[in-house]
């Protein structure tokens, strides 16, 4: 219960921001694919993940019981939004159903998944927002990433819907590409 | 002590055929009661499972309705190695002395596919941006091991070149075509740095034992084979597995270091008694990592022992004499039965072109999602 409430205080939606562009890319109306995923603060986009008051361990996305040592006291906890990418691989064929994103076989050019390791709390699974064929540069490990919400598909009425994903933080590796 | 020996094998060829699964096991079924030279009315108790085929015990219809007790197991890649584990308490409970087990299936073309992940645990979202993917576990896995253990990228098309060579002395094997490395390590890259031709594909295929209390063994066969050990582990609290969207820093031992490590204990003997191993090889990668997680030799140590050959049929540790689900795809009931089928026929002598010389103990091991390992270990003695 504390947990909500404090998910719900932090995470939102700020008045301000209706309606107007923001410095920092702050994507207005965020319309998450699920609940209870992500978020956007003043810093930017955060995973919401689950610690347990018992043992600490913090798991994305918050469970009702801590697998570890099987406490019931979870507390939402926004994720730092910076790590370091862990592992990476490419998705090269368009998978079946329930896939939902908007490609098809003629257009598909596959995508990046991974898990980054946030500091503090615990390793991710994520879209790694860099292009295939520059994933063994742009998401090798160790690269620092920070989470962002990209645009994943539109919903019925037209709306985006977002996806939480990692994206680099600095063009250091495109920096490398452009000397190679 | 063994408590339960394999006196029958059969098995229908994997690949893609045209009959329904339950013909596959019928036609498995028969040549395991031929094999061990009894009628399906000898029976006094079997075990068996399949993902896609239907239940096991409909062929009773078949096979002539005897009233024995027949369970169906359904416990994924571990299907095999659960059915044996039942048919074996079964048989150690008293239940009888003469057993069936087996294992069968048929899948569609393609990847594997959930209609609803959060069968699986997950929430639907997971499958929707699209992370629900085996290949793509098997990608992250094998990238990180490859980064850990600095092991190239071209052993893992050693390890395909060598299931497809082995395929091609299999005459049960559905990929009976050598492919050459460069073949294989320049097909489409699938899941970084997986490709194509590292990466088996879900097929068709049964298998089937005849197996019994190992005190009878001799009755039914000159050279019965003892099945020493069979464990099955599930997953612990932040493993690395299939369908995790988080993961602790400090990751607990897998799935299948837990099975392997219960199984040499069962069988009072270590990973360097074995004589021949079949390996969950549902990818390139996965044989690479499971060579080490059951103990054949230590993490980064493959990268020497493939390319010298060890692990090849002539070598000093075979892996996948029968060519793996690399060359024998993955019927997902029969897969485990399959490599204990394998086990078998080695330990009997009976492998023609593909015979490991001498072989008196076998390990077969099998992973899957949602994160489990069984293993067993087979050996020509008793103890």
């Amino acid at each position: 219960v504390n947990g909500l409430t404090a998910r719900i205080s932090e995470c939102g939606t700020r008045p301000g921001l209706v309606g107007a562009a923001d410095v920092r890319g702050a994507i207005v109306g965020l319309n998450p694919i699920a609940e209870n995923l992500f978020c956007e603060t003043d810093d930017g986009v955060h995973l919401i993940g689950g610690r347990c008051s018992d043992c600490a361990r913090v798991t994305f996305p918050a469970r009702t019981r801590c697998g570890h040592c099987y406490g019931t006291s979870i507390v939402d906890e926004l994720l730092p939004r910076r790590g370091t990418v862990w592992t990476w691989t490419t998705q090269s064929f368009l998978p079946k159903a329930p896939y939902a994103g908007p490609e098809t076989e003629d257009d598909f050019a596959g995508f990046v998944v991974g898990y980054v390791d946030l500091p503090g709390a615990c390793r991710v699974q994520a879209r790694l927002d860099v292009p295939v064929d520059k994933a063994a540069q742009r998401a090798a490990i160790g690269t620092e990433m920070e989470s962002v919400a990209i645009e994943f598909n539109v919903d019925e009425e037209g709306r985006p819907i977002h996806v939480y994903a990692f994206r680099p933080v600095t063009p250091a590796a495109t920096h490398q590409e452009a000397h190679q | 002590v063994s408590t339960m020996a394999i006196v029958g094998i059969g098995i229908h060829p994997f690949g893609r055929f045209d009959s329904t699964a339950q013909q596959m096991a019928l036609s498995a079924i028969g040549d395991a009661l031929a094999d061990a030279g009894v009628r399906w009315a000898d029976i006094e108790v079997a075990v068996g499972g399949s993902l896609d085929g239907g239940q096991a015990d409909v062929m009773v219809g078949a096979l002539g309705p005897t009233g024995i007790p027949f369970i169906n197991v359904l416990n994924g890649c571990a299907t095999g190695a659960a059915s044996l584990i039942t048919a074996r308490n079964m048989i150690t409970a008293g239940m009888g002395d003469l057993g069936l087990v087996v294992g069968f299936d048929k899948h569609p073309r393609g990847a594997f596919a959930a209609t609803d992940v959060t069968t699986w645990g997950v929430g639907s979202w997971y499958g929707e941006i699209g992370m629900f993917l085996n290949p793509q576990f098997f990608g992250l896995k094998a990238q990180r091991y490859l980064h850990d253990h600095r092991i190239p990228v071209e052993t893992l098309a050693v390890v395909a070149e060598k299931a497809f060579a082995n395929g091609e002395l299999n005459p049960n094997a559905w990929r009976r075509k050598p492919l050459a490395r460069q073949e294989i390590a320049t097909s489409r890259l699938i899941n970084d740095p997986l490709r194509q031709y590292m990466i088996c594909s879900p097929s068709e295929g049964a298998v089937a034992l005849v197996v019994c209390r190992a005190e009878v063994a001799d009755r039914y066969s000159d050279n019965p084979i003892y099945l020493r050990a069979a464990e099955l582990a599930s997953r612990k609290d932040g493993s690395f597995e299939l369908f995790q969207t988080s993961l602790p820093s400090e990751l607990p031992p897998t799935p299948s270091e837990l099975a392997s490590q219960r199984a040499y204990a069962a069988a009072g003997i270590g990973p360097g008694d074995i004589d021949v191993w079949q390996l969950q090889d549902t990818e390139s990668g996965a044989e690479v990592m499971h060579m080490a997680e059951v103990g054949l030799c230590e993490h980064g140590a493959q990268t020497g022992l493939i390319a010298a050959g060890a692990t090849s049929i002539t070598g000093a540790s075979p892996v996948n004499t029968d060519g793996g689900l690399l060359a024998n795809g993955e019927p997902v009931g029969a897969s485990g039965l399959r490599m204990v089928y394998e086990v078998c026929t080695q330990l009997r002598g009976a492998a023609g072109p593909r015979q490991v010389a001498s072989p008196r103990t076998g390990f077969t091991h099998v992973y899957g999602a949602p994160g489990i390992s069984a293993c067993t270990i087979l050996a020509k003695d008793p103890a």
